[in-house]
């Protein structure tokens, strides 16, 4: 199987963003018990469970339109589209994939996410779609906080020692190059755009500089040029990332299939 | 991390139905900022707070336990500080 099956670009859409919280919830999850500090430790799981609670809300729902339109009556539950697709039927963005790698990285790419997340979800809340308007209202609230755990961070990090300011200006310029994925549009992406579903994403990269440049201009950090770019994810296309991913994240699933905790 | 550039803060939580603040514990953090976000995210994860504080340690003067008698054993035998002499009427109700 290669590539997702286009149904109702509606499944393709939701799944995207299903995908996006999924990962990246993932990779926060790497941090419990070894984050830096015992409070840090805690903030960077109750961001990876915000992000996973909004995965099971969007995967149910995808399963439900998937279902809808296929018309066979079959409904992929949440676990199913979580834990048994195929690497090239996930389409998250290639930034949230990316490695923990050290903790000015990690916050790095959380706050790169959460920039564009925050005014993604507020957006949403007036989307023609009430299931998604309504996870939106309660996910803007914990992308929020997300941005602004990652924002102060931001700022002591760069604005702090030689050493961090370092960490925190190589962080940037390793994933600069895929920030412009969440930018992208496509046939899906536009014709949820047209029933007033879904947003112009390239639009919303207006308040995304606004919001990055004032805070990389208070953490003394320099913008990275705008010249290499990577993208693929949403095609299904990943790096080699994804593969370790998806083996530690289905090992369960696929080891004891059907299992119940 | 050093005590210096990380201090320890005392955080105290009010409850959504309560009126006081109550002390839930202490963490280490930069400054006042990242204090608050801490608090938030070690003390508040099952709903116990809408307000948060959160002090310096070293901020915090405390009453020596050894000067326990001087301070406080004196008004226990002062009954006529307390109000308890007044009959009041029904219709006033719990004072």
């Amino acid at each position: 199987m290669t590539g997702p099956e286009v149904i109702d670009p509606k499944f393709q859409y939701v799944l995207r963003l299903a995908d996006d919280q999924l990962i990246l919830g993932q990779r926060l999850g790497e941090w419990c018990g070894h984050a830096p500090t015992l409070e840090e430790d805690l903030a960077l799981a109750n961001i990876g469970l915000d992000l996973l609670g909004q995965s099971r809300s969007l995967f149910t729902y995808a399963g439900e339109i998937e279902g809808k339109s296929k018309g066979t009556g079959k409904i992929r539950s949440e676990d199913d589209l979580a834990f048994l697709r195929h690497e090239r039927d996930y389409c998250n963005a290639l930034l949230v994939e990316q490695p923990n790698g050290d903790f000015a990285v990690t916050i790095v790419r959380q706050f790169l996410h959460a920039a564009f997340m925050t005014p993604y979800w507020s957006a949403m809340t007036a989307s023609a779609d009430e299931t998604l308007a309504a996870i939106a209202a309660k996910s803007v609230k914990e992308l929020e906080y997300h941005l602004r755990h990652c924002s102060e961070w931001m700022i002591r990090l760069g604005d702090g020692t030689a050493e961090s300011h370092r960490r925190t200006q190589d962080a940037l310029e390793g994933l600069w190059g895929y920030v412009s994925e969440f930018f992208e549009m496509d046939e899906v992406s536009n014709a949820m755009l047209t029933v007033g579903v879904g947003l112009d994403h390239a639009a919303l990269r207006t308040e995304w500089d606004v919001t990055v440049n004032a805070v990389l201009e208070r953490a003394t950090l320099t913008r990275p040029a705008d010249d290499w770019t990577q993208s693929g994810g949403r095609r299904g296309l990943h790096s080699e990332h994804m593969g370790h991913i998806l083996s530690e994240l289905q090992y369960m699933q696929r080891a004891y299939p059907g299992m119940n905790w | 991390m050093t005590e210096k550039n990380t201090p320890l803060w005392e955080v105290f939580i009010r409850a959504r139905n309560g009126l006081s603040h109550k002390h839930a514990g202490s963490l280490h953090a930069v400054d006042s900022e990242m204090a608050l976000q801490a608090a938030r995210d070690v003390y508040t994860r099952r709903g116990e707070g809408q307000s948060v504080w959160v002090v310096r340690s070293g901020d915090i003067v405390a009453s020596d336990p050894g000067d326990k008698e001087s301070l406080f054993e004196p008004t226990g035998s002062k009954i006529y500080r307390h109000p308890t002499f007044y009959d009041i009427p029904d219709d006033v109700g719990h004072m």
